[in-house]
């Protein structure tokens, strides 16, 4: 028997995974990479909420998770692209050496 | 949602969903970690059909496990850092705290809530989303495409400022001209 809990427990763990990732990782790339996970943690538990809570419109769930995915994708390109830019003209992605704005 | 089948496959894809995730951390290079990425994609798109929303999987493979599993890699091979591998880490311990914290705090409250259950097993969901997209939420839906095209033309910008540029060597002087200043 699979019920919503199991699928909210998974989507919680792997929210946890994501962040730890985000908040670990030098490289701007695998911090994107961790931000990515996290948002797919939050689709799963939209989809499982779909599924199994009663509600009058259950397809807005769905809807939901499709515009995450569009903001995702839309996300991922610029971000990606502003770390191609940072690598141009200053030779590295480590996000600790990344610190023009800082005081 | 019962039966050995479904059962079994929410295991399977669990431990495989969850067991990706942490090998984006712990993998020695980072494309390694960018196959393991593109592996939890695609297991959570097989989640995605185990809770029949076909439609939602479909477009999980194509725009996560395709699209941005390509821009990922396109974007590692475009930063490639000499004397480093790319996976450095830094606070572990507290990074893994604050995942441990947030994901304990959710499943506490998961357990701890009375959710109204039904089983809405839909037959097929392309459908109600096309209707949905085009009635209900016709608004978001214009603004999407309004989004993504600003996307598209943001990313071209920040990219391609300077115009394409042929010659091989204008790029290495101002990155080597960078490094002297700092």
């Amino acid at each position: 028997m699979v019920s919503l809990e199991h699928f909210l427990v998974v989507g919680a763990v792997l929210f946890g995974i994501g962040l730890w990732i985000a908040l670990s990782k030098r490289n701007a790339v695998l911090i994107l990479m961790g931000i990515e996970i996290m948002l797919n943690a939050v689709n799963l538990t939209l989809v499982a909420f779909s599924r199994f809570v009663k509600s009058d419109t259950p397809i807005a769930g769905h809807v939901f998770v499709i515009f995450i995915i569009t903001v995702a994708a839309a996300e991922a390109s610029v971000a990606l692209a502003m770390v191609v830019s940072v690598y141009r003209n200053r030779g590295t992605i480590d996000v600790d050496q990344i610190d023009l704005l800082r005081f | 949602m019962s039966g050995v089948g479904p059962v079994s496959a929410f295991y399977v894809l669990a431990v495989l969903s969850i067991g990706s995730a942490l090998m984006v951390m712990a993998a020695r290079s980072i494309i390694h970690a960018v196959l393991f990425l593109v592996l939890f994609f695609v297991s959570l798109a097989a989640m995605f059909v185990l809770l029949s929303a076909d439609f939602v999987a479909v477009a999980q493979l194509l725009v996560y496990a395709g699209a941005i599993g390509v821009l990922v890699v396109f974007a590692i091979l475009l930063t490639p850092s000499r004397e480093q591998r790319g996976m450095e880490t830094k606070f572990v311990g507290p990074g893994l705290l604050a995942g441990a914290v947030v994901a304990g705090t959710v499943i506490f409250i998961a357990f701890n809530t009375n959710w109204p259950t039904a089983s809405n097993d839909f037959p097929s969901t392309v459908d109600a989303i096309g209707q949905a997209l085009l009635n209900r939420w016709a608004l978001p839906f214009e603004i999407a495409s309004v989004l993504l095209i600003a996307a598209m033309i943001g990313a071209i910008v920040i990219v391609g400022g300077r115009g394409v540029d042929l010659d091989p060597g204008a790029a290495g002087p101002s990155a080597r001209l960078v490094r002297r200043e700092r």
